[in-house]
């Protein structure tokens, strides 16, 4: 019962309250990229989910052999070698695909949210929990990024999975595609959730949000990573 | 375009048209993190340059000397990741040893740079689009640049927005940030009729 509840939490905690994208706004620089195309960006995100969950199990189940001091480095290396097979499916069973993302599929391995996940959670939970926990950052960010991908797609080419929706009378928005659109996209996105779901501190305004910010940095270096998840739990 | 002359092509475009902030996205964490201050941009945005230009070249060297030779392309995520990782590790070591201002300036940025997406990217690109020696190194240099010109004048603007403006609450921090990097993102791609290198 008690284990389930765990389980649970750790699944919930990634899409809602703790999601990757919004409420700690990591991860995205691979990704965004290629949410011009749905098509891309549900591949990518298979992929990203894929390695953050396994990355996150074999961390846990190696924590206690890593020495503390190297540890960013072998994390760096247990999630490349995931990426690295990722990389080699794509090109065995999806070429095409694999050439349109290009190099993207290897930056997954500098993707904050696959490092941050390993640092924060798998160096201190059991390897069950930790895979829990890294699918559910993954599938936490791969909605978000699908919603965007949705979006940009249907307003930049008129098209949903490469399929025509939109009749003629539609002119294409051309900015969608490329990257400014990707940004006002996931400005828009977090606006309305930050703006309408998370309204927990009015009092301290803006300067609550810009001491928020501050810490910001934090989630890149590695030492202090375990902050990230106990500020965005705690906000 | 001949041998230079494309090179300084490549040097350009990557500052200017195919910014590798604002049209690929790379390096995105970093940006929203620390363009507060236009100072501790100024120092990320050396860093980055330094190790760009440097970890490109070193990249290429090891890609078309080791990995292709050896027949194990397949490795060079794993590959250049160590190059970095070990190349910023030195750079921290030597500059601690050297100089202490210089030390005090880049030095807390380095271990932030292990894991900015833009340098692994800038060697990835480098590698898919089969540039030569010379044009590596122009490419990390540049790309270093564009991504350093990005960050101090997010900074600028940032740093005026502080003072002055009204953000709604769902925009404070990296939303209105994400808007700003939009509209520098259409102002970058004035400048895409003048080279077109993919």
């Amino acid at each position: 019962m008690k284990a389930s509840y765990k389980y649970r939490q750790a699944f919930a905690s990634g899409i809602g309250v703790n999601n990757p994208v919004f409420m700690q706004i990591l991860g995205i620089c691979s990704t965004l990229a290629v949410t011009n195309v749905l098509k891309n960006t549900v591949v990518m995100c298979a992929g990203l989910i894929f390695t953050t969950g396994l990355s996150n199990l074999t961390v846990s189940a190696l924590r206690r052999y890593i020495p503390g001091r190297v540890r960013m480095m072998v994390e760096t290396l247990i999630i490349a070698a995931w990426v690295i097979l990722v990389d080699i499916a794509l090109r065995a069973y999806l070429p095409d695909m694999s050439r349109q993302l290009g190099p993207y599929v290897g930056l997954i391995i500098t993707n904050c949210i696959v490092m941050g996940r390993a640092e924060a959670y798998a160096l201190s939970n059991p390897a069950g929990l930790s895979l829990v926990d890294g699918l559910s950052a993954g599938l936490g960010y791969s909605y978000v990024l699908l919603i965007i991908a949705f979006v940009r797609e249907l307003l930049g080419s008129g098209s949903i999975w490469g399929y025509q929706v939109l009749g003629d009378w539609w002119v294409n928005w051309n900015i969608m595609v490329m990257a400014p659109g990707g940004f006002f996209m996931l400005a828009l996105f977090i606006w309305v959730v930050k703006g309408s779901f998370l309204k927990e501190k009015p009092a301290a305004g803006a300067a609550g949000a810009q001491a928020g910010g501050a810490q910001k940095p934090v989630a890149q270096g590695a030492p202090a990573a375990a902050g990230v998840s106990a500020q965005g739990g705690g906000s | 375009m001949s041998g230079g002359l494309f090179t300084f092509g490549v040097f350009f475009a990557a500052i200017f048209t195919s910014n590798i902030l604002l049209t690929n996205f790379l390096g995105m964490c970093s940006f929203l993190a620390v363009s507060r201050e236009v100072k501790t941009s100024v120092g990320l945005g050396a860093a980055v340059i330094f190790v760009m230009a440097i970890t490109s070249v070193l990249n290429w060297l090891i890609y078309y000397y080791v990995l292709v030779p050896l027949d194990i392309i397949y490795l060079r995520y794993i590959a250049f990741i160590i190059v970095i990782a070990a190349f910023v590790q030195l750079v921290e070591m030597i500059i601690e040893r050297v100089s202490d201002t210089l030390y005090a300036a880049l030095g807390i940025f380095l271990p932030l740079i292990t894991v900015n997406c833009a340098i692994l990217g800038a060697s990835l690109f480098m590698v898919i689009r089969e540039y030569t020696f010379l044009s590596s190194f122009a490419f990390g240099a540049g790309s270093g640049i564009g991504w350093a010109l990005a960050i101090i004048a997010m900074a600028g603007i940032r740093t005026k927005l502080n003072i002055r403006s009204k953000v709604p609450y769902g925009l404070t921090g990296a939303g209105i940030t994400l808007i700003i990097a939009g509209i520098m993102a259409l102002a970058f791609m004035g400048f895409a009729g003048m080279i077109n290198i993919t």
